[in-house]
């Protein structure tokens, strides 16, 4: 099943707009960015059906890019990892941060003391 | 109006489903993965209409339109999505023409249903004369075969 046949696939089995996200509560997401007056219709389609594709991009690519050992599942980790290697899901780092152990994270600390302004 | 968090989510529902669609068969997705795509949706709703209505406030606009969202997923380095979206809109402009010409079609068939009604009531009569003319006709050559 390649990429390309999959927006086809989507397409056949949503409804006849090919739009699956409701559109009004992504108008409802859209109004809360600052700055924002108003919306026309054609474009309120237009991200809604974006954000399908976004949604398809992200998961295939993080699979394809995933563990190689458990090809059956798409996890966290797989979507972090995706999206710190990959330039244009950049935005999403804070949202989608690599985890790390707690005590692995204490490690660090010990070893890199941050250094205090005033001392 | 106050929007609570939950309310800027999209349905994890139809993320699920989306998603599902875009894996090979028989593939699983975490709890947590399908979380994290769900917000990661959001934010790029965000992003793309903030990066939209920049192009717009250029054009000093105070509407954002399709062009604006189209500039704004090249601005995103999201090209790939430039040809299915320019597929949706056809697509969508087709239907609502659809629609238009079909209620247009509606008021124009209701309009001439109103003047023709007076001319329709008269066609009917005279159908009905013809009609009893022809029966008439008809009896009255059985009776020249008899």
């Amino acid at each position: 099943m390649s990429g390309d046949n999959v927006e086809d696939q989507v397409n056949h089995a949503s409804n006849s707009k090919g739009i699956s996200l409701p559109m009004t509560r992504v108008k409802l997401i859209m109004k809360s960015s600052p700055d924002v007056s108003s919306i026309n219709q054609e474009a309120l389609l237009l991200t809604t059906k974006a954000t399908e594709l976004f949604v398809q991009h992200l998961a295939l690519s993080s699979f394809n890019n995933g563990s190689g050992k458990d090809n059956k599942t798409l996890l966290y980790s797989d979507l972090a990892n995706t999206v710190e290697e990959t330039e244009t899901f950049q935005f999403l780092t804070d949202i989608l941060p690599k985890k790390i152990f707690a005590r692995d994270y204490l490690k660090l600390i010990e070893e890199n003391p941050i250094e205090e302004a005033d001392n | 109006m106050a929007e609570r968090p939950e309310d800027l989510n999209l349905p994890n529902a139809v993320i699920t489903r989306i998603i599902k669609e875009a894996l090979p068969d028989g593939v699983n997705v975490s709890k947590e993965a399908r979380r994290a795509i769900s917000q990661a949706a959001s934010v790029f709703v965000l992003y793309a209409t903030s990066c939209a209505n920049n192009f717009a406030m250029k054009a000093k606009r105070k509407t954002l339109n399709a062009t604006d969202v189209m500039s704004a997923m090249e601005e995103m380095e999201f090209e790939r999505f430039l040809q299915p979206l320019r597929e949706s809109l056809e697509a969508y402009k087709k239907g609502q023409k659809g629609k238009k010409e079909a209620s247009e079609q509606k008021r124009k068939d209701a309009k001439e249903k109103k003047n023709d009604k007076s001319r329709e009531e008269e066609e009917e009569e005279e159908e009905r004369m013809e009609e009893d003319q022809e029966a008439e006709n008809e009896v009255e050559e059985e009776e020249v075969e008899n």
